[in-house]
């Protein structure tokens, strides 16, 4: 419709002609980009995991260790991610919605666990909780168990992906200044309806974004997990950590599989994300928009 | 039911830079008092400290008797006119001027049919009827003003506090939303305070002016006591554009007043 209404648009082109090769030759190299080191990979494991037929593919499943691995690693997501979304919630609302000492420290925190290495993240919980560590003693003499146990993996987890819904909410926030929130407050809103009814309702997009990333991250996390779990099977591996044991004992279908399943957890979150931005893209203008 | 405002030597401070210092006025019920001066000189600050948004560090506020320290922002019942407006974007003109209603506490909280009833009786005060299913983006910069301003009159305000009403909007509807504002505060006589950079603004619109500047006021008079005697040089020379141009439009308080004489 709107090109029989518009015919300018061959006359743009040309207007930028020399620009076609460059055009083309751009769109080449992001395409051979993309295939080669995300799709084709993404190719290869799906591949790999179905090649010896689907009946191999779902007796991989079967296996009392991988089951336990998918459940624990669902069980860690299912506390890291609330445990994050309730963080980055209050640390972003603190640090857009008001001033104080220290502001720019916790900022820095937050981004502490994306600078430093999963490994050494892991290590960190290892020497603190740790038998040899500085809580040792006291834990052991209290018979609590935190590294090589499950624990110990949901606090890496956590610790891992910390700043994922904090780093969605702060930029947003902080754009979208603090007036709103004042308005409500004079109109006699309680600090609690404010933040309910219109500091939440304004970032609800970022949030969710942010929880998808952040979720994501939960279940694929290797490093910082793969110090602090101890590899035990069927109790302390997660899948990621499960793919691993199952490749180094050569069974490459079945650590394909797994592959196969976790790679679908991320591309469902990110379809979910699609969707979410397409069937409310009007609502997500609306609140950038000021 | 207008409430007096009774500012009584106010002192602010933001890291050791003084915004105001040592400010007094005194508004009575039902006026419509300017807060003028340049950029800078505390206006805003003061009209926040009014609003309870701010903090003093000296001084009291009184509204009637009533010492607003005491008073929690639900409890002062300031109707703020925020110079952006402030409203809140994922909310339709209904639910924005339902909001102050509705966040009441369970026990004061009027019935889902009051409250509908109270917004559409509003929507007419500020002539948006129609346009109640609307969003924040959807409106024009005049109607997110009249919608902010009802937001602000739906919670039965002591006092009505706009920072720069008109600051965010074209030439042409300034002037006639000028002339609006005038008439609806002279149907509903809340007491206002309004801060303006705008001269022409102030001696048009306003019952009295104060003039700032650098954090006190340096003048408080009618709009024509101050084009007739300037107190200071600051303000003889920060009003001296406003005599030509005002004195033409001639000020809508003073064609009220001619009406009122008129008619008696």
């Amino acid at each position: 419709m709107s090109e029989a209404a518009y015919p300018v648009r061959p006359q743009r082109r040309s207007e930028i002609g020399e620009g076609g090769i460059i055009q083309w030759l751009l769109v080449t190299v992001a395409v051979v980009f993309l295939t080669s080191v995300l799709l084709l990979p993404l190719a290869v494991v799906f591949g790999e995991g179905l090649r010896k037929g689907w009946e191999t593919f779902f007796a991989a499943f079967t296996e009392p260790d991988t089951l336990a691995a998918v459940r624990l690693t669902l069980l860690v997501a299912a506390i890291a991610v609330p445990f994050n979304i309730v963080f980055g919630l209050a640390a972003s609302w603190a640090i857009s919605k008001f001033e104080f000492v220290g502001k720019n420290l916790l900022l820095t925190l937050i981004d502490l666990p994306f600078s430093v290495s999963p490994v050494i993240s892991g290590l960190v919980f290892v020497l603190l909780f740790g038998a040899q560590g500085w809580l040792g003693p006291w834990l052991e003499a209290h018979d609590l168990k935190i590294i090589f146990a499950v624990p110990g993996i949901v606090l890496a987890t956590v610790f891992v992906t910390f700043p994922f819904v904090a780093r969605e909410l702060i930029p947003l926030m902080q754009a979208q200044g603090t007036s709103e929130e004042e308005a409500a407050l004079t109109l006699g809103a309680s600090g609690w309806h404010t933040f309910r009814h219109v500091t939440l309702p304004n970032v609800k997009w970022a949030l969710l974004y942010g929880v998808l990333l952040c979720n994501a991250r939960a279940m694929g996390e290797f490093g910082a997990v793969s110090v602090v779990s101890g590899h035990i099977r069927g109790l302390t591996n997660t899948m990621p950590l499960q793919i691993e044991i199952l490749y180094n004992e050569y069974n490459f279908t079945a650590a394909f599989a797994v592959a196969t399943l976790l790679a679908a957890l991320a591309l469902l979150t990110l379809v979910l994300k699609s969707l979410l931005e397409w069937r409310f893209a009007g609502e997500l203008a609306a609140t950038k928009r000021h | 039911m207008s409430v007096s405002v009774s500012i009584r030597n106010i002192v602010k401070e933001f890291q050791r830079f003084p915004a105001l210092s040592g400010v007094s006025l005194e508004v009575k019920p039902g006026e419509l008092v300017a807060l003028l001066g340049p950029s800078g000189s505390g206006k805003t600050t003061l009209l926040r400290t009014v609003a309870g948004l701010e903090f003093q560090d000296e001084g009291e506020v009184f509204f009637d008797n009533i010492n607003a320290d005491g008073l929690s922002l639900r409890e002062r019942r300031i109707g703020f006119v925020f110079q952006h407006y402030a409203l809140f974007r994922h909310m339709t003109v209904f639910d924005n001027i339902a909001f102050g209603l509705r966040a009441r506490p369970r026990a004061t909280r009027p019935g889902a049919d009051d409250i509908r009833s109270h917004v559409y009786d509003l929507l007419s005060l500020v002539q948006l009827m129609g346009l109640e299913k609307r969003y924040p983006a959807q409106l024009s910069g005049g109607q997110r003003q009249r919608v902010a301003l009802a937001r602000a009159l739906a919670i039965e305000p002591r006092v009505l506090l706009l920072d720069e009403p008109f600051g965010a909007l074209d030439a042409k509807v300034r002037k006639d939303l000028r002339k609006w504002l005038r008439q609806l505060h002279d149907k509903t006589r809340h007491t206002t305070l309004f801060v303006t950079h705008d001269q022409d603004e102030a001696f048009e619109l306003a019952d009295r002016i104060a003039i700032l500047n650098n954090g006190v006021i340096e003048q408080v008079g009618t709009p024509a006591e101050i084009l007739s005697r300037p107190g200071t040089d600051f303000v003889a020379d920060f009003v001296a554009d406003v005599g030509l141009s005002t004195l033409k439009a001639t000020p809508l308080t003073w064609q009220r007043d001619v009406k009122l004489k008129a008619a008696q």
